[in-house]
Parts: structure tokens; sequence; C-alpha cells
């Protein structure tokens, strides 16, 4: 089985591991704003503890996105950075499937809707039912105003996630659809180790250049010149 | 030593390899001025997702044109400060984890302190001591220096960068952004004897620089000559000459001061503003007359590029210096807090 080393940034949560014969081992710390400082000393540690140089694993997988911009760019810079110099293919995961299967492991669900808390109001998600032990996303991952979040059916679904912050704002429909929220469940290497392994196996390994993360927000917080004038009239 | 450098500290992605013995071996550069300027600025967030985009296609170029494999490279340098933090992270976190994977090692460079050594990548470079005047859209600096890591501040801009003061004149006068260089432009097609523009802070001793009511004085003099709201392409013309003027005389004058209260006989000048024809001349005249030397990067190494971040980490690499594995960032960061080097 494929050697992968997984890192993931996306939250206050930084987390690193590694897979070796189907077999994970995890770091995984919550330390807000010292993502920098610890995730290549925790890198290396690992993979020290294992006897592995970088050259000698089979792929880096990283958390993509969504997630804080400055967070997704620190597990991206360092994965492209390990997979370029290692000539290794690179396996961008999801945060939110991440989450999916988390909250699948820990409260034995099997409909997941992922969220990640986006800031200014808004959330990132996306819905999930787990088939063969892995989470399928049955929509596009988005990001919205919890107003305007629609379940794919009226089932019951487990809501996971920090973007649950925002359930009172949500409609009643929502609110009726799910059951009381965990917000702390964080996406995390481990898990992401798993789906990166599954993601191999399909030969779906990319060259680092093209590992890019999902910000899912794009040009909307930026105005250009042209909007600026109007603006300001 | 052959080292890898990577500059992302701003809106520009620079590549270069920097051998200790060969010299340059490579060098690519990546300008995200098209994208910022829709913006009218520099927008942070978007300068940092470029970066994300552009930065591997360039290591990948450069080692192209050295004809070089990846494991033949023996150090990483990447700026590490001062600049926009997003931006910075990009090219530390990506650098830190190359040299990482390639079990060697790295070291975070001083943006300025790249800039400032820039001249010694060409032909007859300078030797210590001498006083450098560091000009860009960010800063505006005297500092006297000793050697590498040596950096005493004789004077700095208390507001606007020079770089910053063209931009904004350029805006005065109807120019996109970054509409520095093209002041520049305008200004050689000018009538410099029509407007006398002031040399701020000149007439008191000291080597600090103000450009901001030199920024006021542009601004009412268009004003003034607005019809309609329309300025004419003459006038254009001359408000760029004037200001130029003022800004290369203000700097020249500065820099004669700060050759006589060093002693010093050679003078350097770097960032994007020392790419300036009219400043390059002014200067030659200042320094003969000093019976002291010029030194200057050639124009593409007057701006922002990885080639001077390699060479500035190849210096403190080969004295030994390097940073460990945390990936750390400074967007502010003071020259003067530098450590020396040994030299020899």
């Amino acid at each position: 089985m494929a050697k992968i080393l997984a890192l993931d940034t996306s939250t206050d949560a930084c987390s690193v591991a590694l897979s070796i014969d189907g077999e994970i081992q995890e770091d995984f710390r919550i330390i807000p704003r010292q993502h920098t400082r610890q995730l290549l000393p925790m890198v290396d540690e690992m993979l020290t503890a294992a006897g592995l140089k970088v050259t000698q694993l089979d792929a880096i997988a990283f958390g993509r996105g969504p997630g804080s911009f400055a967070g997704i760019r620190i597990a991206t810079g360092a994965a492209q950075g390990l997979a370029f110099a290692a000539e290794l293919p690179v396996i961008p995961v999801s945060t939110l499937a991440a989450i999916a299967l988390n909250a699948a492991r820990e409260y034995n669900v099997d409909r997941i809707i992922s969220t990640l808390d986006a800031r200014m109001n808004e959330l990132y998600s996306c819905a999930y039912q787990m088939r063969d032990g892995l989470p399928v996303a049955l929509v596009n991952e988005t990001v919205s105003a919890p107003g305007s979040i629609i379940l794919p059916d009226g089932e019951r679904w487990f809501a996971a996630g920090k973007g649950w912050v925002y359930l009172d704002n949500m409609s009643a429909e929502v609110q009726q659809a799910v059951g009381t929220p965990v917000l702390d469940i964080y996406p995390s290497a481990g898990v992401m180790c798993e789906l990166a392994l599954e993601a191999f196996d399909r030969g779906e390994g990319i060259s680092a250049e093209l590992a890019q993360p999902v910000y899912l927000r794009d040009t909307i917080s930026w105005k250009k010149i042209s909007e600026q004038k109007k603006k300001g009239q | 030593m052959r080292v890898l450098g990577i500059e992302t500290s701003c809106d520009e992605t620079g590549v270069a390899i920097y051998d200790s013995e060969a010299g340059l071996l490579g060098d690519a550069l990546y300008s995200q001025v098209a994208v910022h300027a829709e913006y009218g600025g520099v927008v942070p967030e978007l300068a940092s997702r470029d970066h994300v985009r552009k930065l591997l296609p360039l290591v990948k170029e450069v080692l192209q044109q050295a004809d070089m494999q990846a494991d033949a490279i023996d150090a990483v340098a990447y700026t590490a400060g001062p600049g926009l933090i997003g931006a910075l992270m990009v090219g530390a976190s990506t650098g830190r984890a190359m040299a990482l994977a390639w079990g060697v090692p790295a070291i975070g460079v001083h943006h300025m302190e790249g800039h400032l050594l820039a001249p010694m990548l060409e032909e007859h470079p300078p030797a210590f001591p001498f006083v450098a005047l560091l000009v860009s859209g960010g800063h505006t600096q005297l500092v006297q220096v000793d050697g590498i890591g040596e950096y005493t501040l004789l004077g700095e801009s208390l507001d606007d960068a020079a770089g910053e003061a063209f931009d904004k004149a350029a805006k005065m006068i109807g120019l996109n952004y970054p509409g520095g260089p093209e002041v520049a432009r305008l200004a050689e097609q000018g009538d410099r004897s029509r407007f006398r523009f002031p040399r701020p802070m000149t007439d008191r001793p000291g080597l600090d620089f103000s450009f901001s009511g030199l920024k006021t004085f542009t601004l009412n003099t268009s004003n003034d000559l607005r019809v309609d709201g329309v300025l004419a392409e003459k006038d254009r013309c001359d408000i760029a000459a004037a200001f130029e003027d003022a800004v290369v005389d203000t700097l020249a004058i500065k820099c004669r001061r700060a050759l006589q209260q060093t002693g010093f006989k050679q003078l350097i000048i770097a960032g994007g503003v020392s790419a300036n024809q009219r400043l390059r001349e002014r200067l030659e005249e200042m320094v003969k007359k000093e019976r002291a030397a010029l030194f200057y990067a050639r124009p593409r190494f007057c701006t922002d590029n990885g080639a001077m971040i390699a060479y500035a980490g190849c210096q403190r690499l080969m004295a030994g210096q390097s940073s460990d594995l945390s990936i750390q960032c400074q967007p502010r960061w003071p020259m003067d807090t530098l450590e020396p080097i040994t030299k020899g």
C-alpha cells in the first residue's frame, strides 16, 4: 500500500498524518496562529520516527480548503514544496469531506451536512452520504449566507462543523431537518490520509504545481476601480 | 554553493539560482501588475493567490535555464519580510518545505537587504563600506553599510516612500496604477523650467525625507490647470517633469549629505525608483563633484526579483547562518536588527 503524508492547516487545528501499509498515525494539535511555526517540525518528527525521507513517500495529501485563506495556503505551499522537491504526486483533499468522515466515525451517522465558518456571516457547506465507509458529496461545495442553505431532501441530517454557529439564522426547514449541531468536528490529516489513499488508488494524484487551494469565496470582497467610482457617487 | 532564491513579498513572483562560484545561473520573474491595476493598488489576498499559482512554474523555469536537476540545489533562500504577510508566507512555506525534502539548509532573507546587495550581482560591484539609498514603493532610506548585516539607518521618509509619491502623482495627472514609471516617461517630454516644486526638508540639516507636501503641491498645481476637469497633455508633461525633478533633487541633496557625513566614497542606489534614468544622471553628476562613485543594479534587479534574494541568502548561508523548520515571516522588520556576518 502507498505511503502517504497528509497535512492540514485549514482551521485552528494543525495536523499531520502518515499512512504506512494502511496504518495511519496522526499528530493533531489545536494551535491557533502557530501553524507556520509547528507544521514542518511536526512533519519532520513524524517522518524521522518512521525512519522515512520525503523522497521515500508515494504521495503528499493536503487539506485544499475551503477554510481560512491564509491557513489553506500554508498547507498548499508546504505540500507543493515537499512534493516538487521529492518529485511526488499531490492529492488535494476537501476539508468538508474530512469533517464528514470524522463525523461519521465519531457519531456513527451516514448523512452529514459538513460546514466551516466562512466569517462575514457566511458558511462553507456540503452534504455527504456515506457509502462503503467513505463520504460522497451530493451537491457542490458552496459558500453562502445561513438563510440560503437548502438541504438535498427532508430526511434527518447530522450537522457537523463550525458553520452551524449560524443555525438560528437558517430556515425553519433546515432547523427541523437537523439535530443539535456538533460544532467541534474538525478536518484532520488522519482522515485525509484515508481519503487520499482511495484517491491515489484511483490514480488521482496531480503534479505539485497543479495543487491549488479551493477558496470558494472569490473576488467578491474587492472592488475594481469601475465599481469603486460607482460606490463614491 | 548553489542557492535557489524565492521572492514573494508583494506583487512580483521572482525565482533565481545563484552559484557562489559561477554567479547567476537562472532568473525568472512574473509580475502581477496587470492583476492589481484594475483595483488601483495591490490587493493582498489576490497577490497571495497569484503567488501560489506562479511560484512552482517559475522554479521549473529557472532549473531549465540553469540546465540543472533539482537535486543540484544546495540551499533555499526566501524573502521572510518586510512585505505583505500572506504573500510572504507563500514563498516561505513552499521554499522551506522544498529545503526539507531536499535535506538542505534554508534561510529567510530580509527583502531590503536583498535590494541593497543587488548591485553586487553586477560586473563591477562596490566594496564595503558604502552609503546606500533604498528607494522603492515601500521604502526611502539612507543606510550606512559597513558590511553584510552591519547597517546604520542614517535617514528615512517620515511619510510616503518616494515610489509611492510617484504612483500618487501619477494618479493626480490621470495615469493608471502603477504610474511611477509613466511619470518618468511623460517628464521626458515636459518643460522642466515651467514649474519649480518644493524640495522638502532640504532647507534644514538631517537625512530624513518627506514627500507628502510635494504630493499636495502636485495636486494643487494640477487642479489649478484643469479646464472642465481635464488636464492638457502639455500640462501633464510639465507637471511630471517638475515633480520628477523635485524628487530627484531631494534624493540627490540627501545622498550628498550622507556621503559627506560618513566620509564614504561609494554610493549605491537600489529599489524600484533606482531604475529612474533622471535620478541616475543627477547622482552621477553629484558623485563626480564629491569624487565618489555610484553603483546600481541593472533595471531588472532594481525592482523585486529572486536573484537578489538568492545572492543575499547565499552570503549568509556561507557564513553558517540558516533558519530552522519553523516558517517565520515578519511583515515589519527593521533592517538594523539584522545580524552581521563574520567576514571571510
